[in-house]
């Protein structure tokens, strides 16, 4: 079940755009704060709100991969692999980290603390490699700045 | 030769009184005071901006295309959907002087007769968001946004909404889709969103970088700007450089710039000493330079005679320890995952280039397969009902057309033959 304080976010947003069906991925971003990712009872609350087919909700977040359908770790560590980080070497990052972890891209660890990700391209290619942590981006890495910030996250 | 990046230097040049101490909404004050909106589109056209985003095409003329009186709200929809493997550009803008993508986007928008802006934002840009965020409430308050604005009479109101992941809302209709809370399938044109944009209303989509030009336009003349650079290349541009350079970042320099200067003038040449191998111009969908053209303009008309595309300017420097199998194959994995799969050449067509540089790049190549590639990226240009499925052809014909005999020897040889045995 959504919370109050979150339906009355979703109603201000509904009201600040011409078209109340603008306010769902917004709103969906909002829901899936709630629990860390957007589980069938928040696609269903959203979709009631909006007075869509749950189906239809659910489709539109399926096409999205910041909304998460399936639960994730406290910290989503998302490292790019694309061009310009390929070509700095984030393939040792990715080692690191699926060894440090011990789980590969997709997983989360046991005791749901960290969820493991390769992203496209983040557009901070200058400072490759990069990866994103829940909402901050970390560049420059090199294993030993990785196993810094990571021990930090507690 | 800065104009866009002049003032990132400056301390708290987010806060919108050192922006106004810099000379910042002048240009917002002299558009509503000395120009009616029609004024504002001439000196745009005149001053020759063409677009930041991908395409070039002439803002002016862009925004000439918006038909007036049909009755209908016209929208401005600024793309800040930064998302082309290899640009970094309009981050820098958002992050550093976000007051200056505003002021363009309110004159922008008075050119345009719109009463109502959008900044789509992707989602990664979490930290751009919040700072564009506080930026809008601070022109709110200083009577930059919302009603009659310097007392001009003329209303605006910015609603900044951020996108959830997907590459293909940076396609402008994609981008629209996803405005109005649907996935983001772009639609056919025509008609242009010019015409049947937002909502279904006339609409205007412009990146970050164009915009960000207006202000300095109508502060300086069309005629200063069109001096900078050369004929039908007006202006600077953000050059975002990536890959095996000494100094990767963002460069502003006229277009006057050859991607040698680039490289070894600005960037300090190639790392550890290395020889250049290829160049990507225009960010990942354009196709490859190699080293000899190394003294390309980095202007759109030149690059586009050397064979590719200035595109986003994201310009991916690559040594000669690169593998170039290894390079295309990761970049038509974007493109595999970005596929919107309405388009059957492209959704599939993506994949089944994926598949085959996967097997050449793992020493499991075929006799003939180049050529099915090939064959592939002719299949999937120009028939789709956007430019993604010719975004994913482009490099891999142009890789393989310019490295051909690397891409045969690891067919022949069932192994890489650029990147020392793991």
């Amino acid at each position: 079940m959504l919370s109050e304080a979150t339906r009355q976010k979703i109603d201000a947003l509904i009201r600040k755009y011409p078209h109340p069906r603008s306010a769902l991925i917004p709103a969906l971003w909002l829901a899936q704060q709630e629990a860390g990712y957007l589980c069938p009872e928040a696609i269903r609350d959203v979709a009631e709100i909006f007075k869509l087919p749950t189906n239809e909700v659910y489709e539109v977040a399926s096409f999205y991969t910041m909304l998460y359908k399936k639960p994730v770790g406290k910290y989503v560590i998302q490292v790019c692999t694309n061009i310009s980080c390929l070509l700095c070497n984030c393939e040792e990052i990715m080692a690191h980290l699926e060894n440090r972890l011990g789980i590969g891209p997709g997983e989360t660890t046991s005791d749901k603390r960290f969820t493991l990700m390769e992203t496209e391209c983040l557009a901070s290619c200058g400072t490759a490699p990069v990866a994103q942590i829940n909402e901050d981006y970390y560049e420059s890495l090199t294993p030993e700045k990785l196993d810094r910030i990571l021990d930090s996250m507690k | 030769m800065k104009i866009l990046t002049k003032n990132m230097h400056v301390p708290n040049l987010r806060e919108i009184g050192v922006y106004e101490s810099l000379g910042g909404y002048q240009g917002l004050r002299k558009s509503l005071r000395d120009c009616k909106p029609n004024d504002i589109i001439e000196i745009v056209k005149k001053s020759g901006l063409r677009g930041r985003g991908g395409a070039g095409f002439p803002t002016g003329v862009k925004w000439g295309f918006v038909p007036k009186n049909t009755g209908k709200p016209i929208y401005l929809c600024v793309n800040a959907d930064e998302s082309e493997p290899g640009t970094f550009k309009d981050r820098l803008v958002i992050e550093k002087d976000p007051h200056l993508l505003l002021e363009g986007t309110i004159i922008s928008a008075y050119a345009l007769d719109c009463h109502l802006a959008f900044i789509y934002i992707r989602g990664e840009f979490s930290y751009g968001a919040t700072v564009l965020e506080k930026a809008i409430e601070e022109a709110y308050s200083k009577g930059y946004l919302g009603k009659n604005i310097l007392g001009s009479g003329y209303d605006l109101d910015l609603i900044l909404h951020r996108g959830a992941g997907a590459y293909i809302c940076g396609e402008e209709t994609a981008l629209l889709e996803s405005l109005e809370g649907k996935r983001g399938h772009p639609r056919l044109k025509p008609p242009f969103p010019a015409v049947v944009g937002l909502y279904r209303c006339p609409t205007v989509i412009n990146n970050v970088e164009t915009l960000a030009n207006v202000p300095h336009i109508i502060n300086n003349g069309p005629e200063w700007y069109a001096a900078i650079g050369v004929e039908r290349n007006t202006g600077t541009r953000l050059y975002a450089v990536s890959g095996h350079v000494n100094k990767p970042g963002v460069y502003e320099l006229p277009m006057t710039v050859t991607l040698r200067e680039l490289i070894y003038d600005h960037c300090g040449g190639i790392r550890n000493g290395r020889r250049l191998k290829a160049v990507i111009p225009g960010g990942s969908s354009v196709p490859i330079l190699t080293a000899d053209r190394v003294d390309t303009r980095m202007d759109y008309d030149s690059v586009a005679k050397a064979g590719s595309m200035l595109g986003s300017a994201g310009v991916v420097v690559m040594d000669e320890s690169t593998c170039m199998v290894k390079a295309v194959r990761r970049i038509t994995r974007f493109y595999a995952e970005e596929s919107c799969g309405q388009c059957t050449q492209c959704r599939e067509g993506t994949e089944w280039l994926y598949q085959i540089l996967t097997r050449i790049e793992h020493g499991r190549g075929r006799a003939g397969e180049l050529e099915i590639l090939l064959d592939l990226c002719t299949q999937m240009k120009g028939r789709t009902i956007c430019p993604l499925s010719d975004a994913a052809a482009m490099p891999v014909e142009s890789y393989i057309k310019s490295f051909y005999d690397e891409f045969a020897a690891h067919i022949t040889q069932q192994r890489c033959v650029i990147l020392p045995a793991a």
